[in-house]
């Protein structure tokens, strides 16, 4: 399964990013091979429009099989995420992302 | 002549001061036929204070592309000129978010293939109703709509195709200094801030007079609720070389009336006083002597 997490950091130690849309970064981890890497997201802070759906469409190219995040995608970055067929869960704000794939592992987030 | 009733805060009396200015210049001698147009088409609410028969109603499409998967060559131009991220190229699929298209056409007219071509999505509508002494108009966002400004600019082209410019035309305006209330008052003649003397009154207030000179637009204030808070607004009009064209009084008397629905003039002489200096004031602007 490949993962990926909304990000304010690099690695495992990082925070959740709780926006998906304006996430800095997005972390995928690769369960089969243990491995992550992580997309720089920053320049989405310039777009003053649809942030949501372009952070979607890099999320896409990665196609991953999970989506974990804070507060959940809205509704622009939503209609483009159902297109990569991918399940998301959401309410891993305030943790690290170790702790936010602990609580994955464990069923404690929420399905979107 | 258009004259938009703008603010930075809302709930400032964009609309107290738009439905009352209307129906008593609309009964002065020797000034022109007065319109009302609530162009806060997000909510509408003049339209509360109106009785009368709707002459007209029209629906408004916005335009919008839709994908053509038969003549997309895949190019991703589009995905690339868009300005709003409105357009996405995944994979082998265009995905169009009717949500955040500005309607700029430059996805369809660039499209190599003509794989874009534009089609009408309904926004919203206008009404005019005939109210005793004044035309009203009316625009109204359908709700789940996120933009105003293709609305309202359909709007002001109604108002200076069908009426020439002749009337005085009354704007109450939507609130903030974003594209909405731009739209209005980049197409307008004169703008009337309404504020009021609190602190929040003002610095709102200066967001708007920055956005105004922004735009390079004249404008003066009315300040509403004169007799709360404190002096600030008017020194910082002072400082500024901004005329406070009037002050509407504080009055618990007025909130009753409004809250009935009913015009406040007839039955408060304070504020008919305002009224009568805003009236001189506009009178002199259609002269073109201020």
């Amino acid at each position: 399964m490949k993962i990926v997490l909304t990000a304010k950091g690099e690695d495992w130690d990082a925070q959740i990013d709780p926006r998906f849309g304006r996430a800095d970064f997005l972390f995928m981890y690769d369960e089969e091979k243990d491995e992550f890497k992580t997309i720089d997201n920053t320049d989405i802070q310039n777009a003053a429009h649809g942030a949501g759906p372009q952070t979607a469409k890099k999320l896409f190219e990665l196609a991953p099989d999970v989506l974990i995040t804070g507060n959940g995608p809205g509704g622009n970055a939503a209609a483009v995420i159902e297109k990569a067929n991918l399940s998301v869960f959401t309410g891993a704000q305030n943790m690290t992302l170790k702790e936010a794939y602990s609580a994955y592992k464990d069923g404690k987030l929420t399905a979107f | 002549m258009k004259i938009a009733v703008a603010s930075g805060k809302g709930g400032t009396g964009k609309t107290t001061l738009s439905i009352n200015l209307t129906n008593y210049i609309s009964g002065m001698e020797d000034f022109p036929a007065a319109i009302l147009a609530d162009l806060d088409v997000e909510e509408p609410n003049s339209g509360l204070f109106i009785d009368g028969e709707t002459i007209f109603k029209e629906e408004k499409y916005k335009y919008i592309p839709e994908w053509d998967s038969e003549k997309c060559t895949n190019c991703g131009l589009c995905d690339r000129v868009c300005n709003f991220n409105a357009l996405l190229k995944m994979g082998k699929t265009v995905m169009v978010l009717p949500e955040l298209c500005h309607s700029c056409y430059a996805c369809s007219e660039l499209c190599p293939a003509a794989a874009l071509p534009m089609k009408p999505q309904r926004m919203g509508g206008l009404k005019e109703i005939q109210a005793p002494g004044f035309r009203f108009i009316e625009s109204r966002l359908d709700i789940g709509q996120e933009q105003a400004v293709p609305l309202i600019a359909q709007s002001i082209e109604h108002i200076e195709k069908k009426y020439e410019n002749k009337e005085l035309v009354v704007i109450d305006s939507p609130p903030g200094t974003s594209c909405p209330v731009i739209e209005v008052a980049k197409n307008s003649d004169f703008i009337i801030l309404v504020t009021e003397p609190t602190p929040f009154g003002l610095h709102d207030l200066s967001l708007a007079v920055d956005t105004m000179r922004e735009i390079n637009r004249d404008f003066a204030v009315v300040i509403n609720r004169w007799g709360i808070g404190n002096d600030e607004v008017v020194k910082y009009c002072d400082d500024n070389n901004i005329e406070i064209i009037a002050r509407l009084p504080n009055m618990r008397r007025i909130a009753e009336i409004y809250s009935e629905g009913k015009l406040i003039y007839p039955e408060v002489p304070e504020f008919k006083a305002e009224l009568y200096k805003i009236a001189v004031f506009l009178k002199k602007k259609l002269e073109g002597t201020v």
